[in-house]
């Protein structure tokens, strides 16, 4: 489909093109998108219409979640607490994306620092999902999601701490990708649990997340963990085929607890890739079901530390004081912060606290082993593995928010990914009424290239991904 | 790093800070430091929430403290699962890609103008960062 | 002091490193307008992420061989957490379990006179919190103003165990320490702030109390002395000293209390995922090969090579510049000589000056002490040459023209032997008087000398001949 937008572009005007995404955008009652960048996307496109360049992306309209750090360009990740902050530097994959001819159309809506699974708990408002506008879009790059599927931005970045890209994906019917840890730098991300996520970008087809990775991936100096090598190249390759793909069913991410319309789409999916010359067998991964638990207490912790940056001195909304600072900044971060961030910070602060560090951080990390190496294990007999992304499809705005642990159990199938540092995609495997089902592959470190290989065979043999909801 | 740090499954694991006191002093941490928390029974109470508050530098307020004790112990307790899990001589996982050694070299770059490291701070005063008062 | 019990933690910041430790700003911020010298990393900006300076790790290599240290074969980076307005966020990258360096120790002169075997626990890495400058003092201010210039500049944290005994012990130790900081040249002392004390203090079967961030050896040394007094006085009326944080006030000389919370210090340490491990047994080799000749051992072959006495040995040996401008003399003159002119003289005229070993050169020293050897030039002839090229630092001048214009040649032996026979002779009152007994009487003909001779007679000498020629009438 980018494929296409870029042919169009060159034929037609990138700046007319523009015009009309931002008219629509305008007028859109999703509440995605938090910040736009009309000024300097349409100045860019001027510039594409009088000379295209051969970049990748050249011309192609990009929205970027709220916590990807963008120069001159507003980045809070939701929160009161960084509103007004401007970043004076542009984060790794921004200046990847600028150096390939993209245009930021805007910043999209998240959960508050990421914290979340519905965008609920962003300081602006939840957004909603497209496809029924009653219902969340998933989290916490919901924003970046229903851009997409809301047509208002032909791609979009995300970043997927627990699943935040591979959530919205599925509930938005739309393609995401989690890549490896390390396979894209973090450099310009804000952190909110730095063992665990990754950038990822969210389109309407297999094809354009693979461009999207050719451009976004690759060693960075800046970042420590990023993995060495140069950048990747997926498209060659892509539509390969799946023959003698072994696929693996993990055998606890099915049945109870699993909405049974998703459960069925998601085995239709599998019997599609049988079709297609790969075959499937069940695997087990028998540290399933402490995932949960074991990654939120990292995911708190990191986040506690992460987190107590932001007191107002250099950046951020700060009210009038006449106390000392640590009366100050604890009062402007009580205001600045939401509940669920507070809870989590709180929470992690106790985890990794005098006495308590053995019980609770130690031992998710010592589980966190224990789940790595449950996935090292499956992939010595299966290539890669299939399973539903969410265990249900977007359920209603409002319906979990006040129930902490409920919003946490709906990660049950992403944050297993995020622990063990694999690559996953999501990709629409059907719908549950109106609203969309995804289907998630799963495969070994850097095996990029294999994983959208299989999601685009199965892309190719059905067309869920052309469904469209009706607000396009 | 993996598995090189304290992997005792123990509730009563050193104090990082008071461990470096004691090793260096060869003294016993005190025990007001230890028992901060209830933590024979696990359960949080109001104090600890405080307490937590204090130091994740987070002001609460009073109305707030019932909801948080409620929310940390179901939390908390949906944590404790994790003690089921056989962890006897498993290494941590700290860093799931295991690279060793990156570094940058000792080279001068340019930094940011004060102006820019300035521009987003809500108090400054002759190029400093204004904060409150220490005590 | 055999009650008293010391340890230190001694931060020096590794300034001879071109950038900060995690990051490529300049580490030359002095000077600087304030927070002129920042980066998204140092400045701690949301996104920002730390790489580690190869070079600081082996200067930390370097540093712990020359404590006689192990060095730890894969370390690591752990974040300490904690808030404070100098520290951006909200947490220090330093080090906790598997340090850079354990298990060291340095000799130092015990008050008793005896060697004492001082042990090193740690040398870890970590990076320098910015700097806060409060309006007035720390207590009454009633704001305080933030430059994170000196932030993510790279730091060694040394830390003694508790073996020092006294106030004056730890000032040796620090000047030890400094020593062998200055020969590795890792580290630059004259730059402000460029290291900084921690001293633990306890007496014993007492609590320990910790003063923080002392700057300046003196200053150690009068809050120590400070703390023993004021932990005596609490013993004396029985009050227990509490164990607690102080802080050094250096205008009125005294400790002062920082009220700090019960629990304040649970820091909550965890490694720092952001950065990998370091695998560095393989380095050591080269670096411990590399390594100058430290204090100790150069003191020693002094003493063995140049016939030296302990203390000009030791005096040569503090400053690597100093022990090098030693050697480059020594080589062109009598070696014990240059050591007496160099540690007894010398050292005392640039310090007078607050002056480097830098500002004075070789080939003048060694001139100078050759016209010395040679009779040339009297002892307060080569003082008055030293001083006069201090005085004249960048206009120049050489021993010899400074001889030639202030007449420093020492008079001939014959025109003194005259100028005595002649002052003698027309001294006979003075004469008479010593004979009767008055010494001092002998000074006014050593004065008439002097006179005849324009001063360019050694004094001492003259007084000698002149006694000698009025005991011979």
């Amino acid at each position: 489909m980018l494929s296409e937008l870029k042919a169009r572009l060159r034929a037609e005007s990138c700046e007319e093109y523009l015009c009309r995404l931002f008219e629509r955008i305008e007028k859109s009652s999703l509440n995605a998108f938090t910040t736009l960048a009309k000024e300097s996307a349409l100045n860019a496109a001027r510039q594409f219409d009088k000379n295209p360049g051969q970049g990748l992306l050249a011309g192609v309209p990009i929205a970027i979640k709220e916590s990807i750090s963008t120069k001159g360009i507003e980045t809070n990740c939701s929160s009161r607490i960084l509103r007004g902050y401007i970043p004076p530097y542009d984060a790794h994959v921004i200046e990847r994306l600028k150096a390939e001819g993209a245009i930021i159309v805007g910043k999209t809506n998240m959960d508050e620092f990421a914290m979340g699974t519905s965008t609920e708990t962003s300081c602006f408002g939840p957004t909603k999902n497209p496809w029924d506008q009653a219902c969340v879009p998933g989290g916490s790059s919901g924003g970046s999601a229903a851009v997409v599927a809301g047509g208002e931005a032909p791609c979009s970045l995300g970043s997927d701490t627990g699943g935040s890209v591979r959530c919205p994906a599925s509930f938005c019917g739309i393609v995401g990708l989690k890549p490896t840890y390390g396979l894209v730098s973090r450099y310009g991300l804000v952190a909110y649990a730095n063992s665990l996520e990754q950038i990822g970008p969210l389109t309407h087809t297999v094809e354009d997340t693979a461009l999207l990775m050719e451009v976004i991936s690759g060693h960075d100096e800046r970042d420590s963990t990023s993995a060495e090598g140069a950048r990747h190249s997926y498209l060659p390759g892509l539509k390969d085929g799946i023959c003698g793909l072994k696929i693996g069913i993990p055998r606890e991410y099915f049945g109870e607890g699993v909405n049974k319309d998703v459960e069925k789409a998601v085995w239709e999916a599998i019997h599609t890739l049988e079709s297609l010359g790969a075959s499937w067998q069940e695997v087990s991964l028998p540290h399933t079901r402490y995932a949960l638990a074991a990654y939120y207490v990292i995911a708190m912790s990191e986040a506690s530390s992460n987190l107590a940056r932001f007191d107002g001195l250099r950046y951020g909304s700060r009210q009038e004081e006449d106390k000392d600072w640590h009366t100050t900044f604890s009062a402007i971060r009580a205001k600045g912060f939401g509940p669920e961030v507070k809870r989590r910070i709180m929470l992690g602060t106790y985890a990794l606290s005098a006495g308590y560090y053995g019980r609770y951080y130690l031992k998710a990390l010592q589980v966190r082993t224990l789940i790595k190496g449950d996935f090292m294990r499956a992939f010595h007999e299966v290539d890669i593995l299939a399973s539903p992304t969410m265990p249900i499809p977007a359920f209603k705005i409002g319906e979990r928010i006040n129930d902490p642990l409920s919003l946490y159990m709906a990660d049950v199938f992403t944050v297993p990914i995020n622990l063990a540092g694999v690559p996953a995609i999501s990709v629409p495997c059907g719908f549950v009424g109106h609203l969309p089902i995804g289907l998630q592959l799963i495969g070994p470190h850097f095996s990029e290239a294999a994983v959208l290989r299989a999601a685009q065979a199965f892309e190719a043999a059905t067309s869920f991904h052309e469904a469209k909801p009706e607000v396009i | 790093m993996q598995g090189k740090h304290n992997t005792k499954n123990t509730h009563r694991l050193k104090n990082p800070a008071l461990d470096q006191m004691a090793r260096v002093f060869g003294r016993k941490e005190p025990l007001y430091l230890i028992r901060w928390f209830n933590a024979w029974d696990d359960m949080i109470t109001r104090e600890d929430v405080e307490h937590i508050g204090w130091l994740a530098s987070i002001k609460i307020e009073d109305e707030e403290k019932d909801e948080l004790v409620e929310h940390f112990n179901t939390i908390l307790d949906y944590f404790h699962q994790l003690d089921e899990v056989d962890t006897e001589g498993v290494e941590p996982t700290y860093r799931v890609v295991d690279l060793a050694n990156i570094f940058r070299e000792d080279a001068a770059c340019p930094s940011l103008s004060q102006d820019q490291a300035l521009k987003n701070a809500p108090r400054t005063e002759n190029g400093y960062f204004k904060s409150p008062r220490i005590v | 002091m055999e009650d008293v019990i010391i340890g230190l933690e001694i931060h020096v910041q590794l300034n001879r490193l071109q950038s900060k430790m995690f990051c490529g700003c300049s580490t030359a911020y002095h000077d600087s307008l304030p927070n002129s010298h920042t980066c998204p990393v140092c400045l701690g900006l949301p996104g920002s992420l730390p790489v580690i300076n190869r070079k600081a790790v082996e200067y930390g290599i370097k540093v712990g061989l020359a404590l006689n240290c192990t060095i730890e074969e894969e370390t690591l980076f752990y974040r300490k957490n904690y808030y404070y307005p100098d520290l951006p966020k909200g947490f220090q990258i330093s080090q906790y379990d598997y340090p850079l360096a354990t298990k060291g120790h340095i000799m130092i002169l015990g008050d008793d006179g005896a060697e004492r075997n001082i042990r090193i626990n740690r040398a870890h890495m970590e990076e320098d919190p910015g700097r806060l400058v409060h309006a007035g003092t720390i207590d009454k201010a009633k704001y305080t103003m933030v430059d994170y210039n000196r932030c993510g500049m790279p730091l060694l944290e040394v830390v003694t165990e508790p073996d020092l005994c006294s106030p004056k012990e730890a000032r040796v130790f620090l000047d030890k320490l400094k020593s062998i900081l200055d020969y590795l040249d890792v580290f630059d002392g004259t730059q402000e702030g460029s290291m900084r004390i921690d001293a633990n203090i306890s007496l014993k079967g007492g609590d320990r109390s910790e003063v923080k961030n002392i700057t300046g050896f003196k200053g150690v040394e009068k809050a120590l002395s400070y703390e023993i007094t004021r932990q005596k006085n609490l013993q004396r009326r029985n009050i227990k000293v509490v164990q607690e944080t102080r802080h050094f006030d250096e205008l009125r000389n005294i400790t002062v209390s920082i009220r700090s919370k019960v629990g304040a210090h649970d820091y909550r340490y965890f490694p720092e995922c952001d950065l990998a491990v370091m695998r560095i047994a393989s380095w050591v080799p080269a670096i411990r090969a590399a390594l100058p000749e430290l204090p100790d051992v150069k003191r020693e072959r002094f003493v063995k090579q140049y016939g030296l006495a302990d203390d000009h040995a030791k005096s040569l040996t503090s400053e690597i510049k100093l022990a090098n401008f030693y050697e480059a003399v020594a080589a062109q003159a009598s070696p014990k000589l240059v050591a007496v002119w160099i540690a007894d003289v010398l050292k005392g005229e640039l310090n007078y000056r607050d002056l480097s070993i830098g500002s004075f050169q070789e080939e003048h020293m060694a001139e100078i002490v050759q016209m010395l050897e040679q009779s040339k030039i009297s002892e307060d002839g080569a003082v008055q040459i030293i001083r006069t090229l201090l005085d004249r630092i960048g206009i120049g001048g050489s021993p010899g023209e400074i001889v030639r214009e202030l007449g420093l040649c020492k008079a001939e032996d014959d025109a003194v032997q005259k100028a005595v026979r002649e002052a003698v002779a027309e001294s006979a009152a003075a004469v008479a008087d010593y004979k009767a007994g008055s010494e001092r009487a002998l000074n006014f003909v050593v004065g008439l000398v002097m006179k005849k001779t324009r001063g360019k007679a050694d004094a001492g000498e003259v007084h000698r001949l002149v006694k000698e020629e009025v005991d011979k009438a």
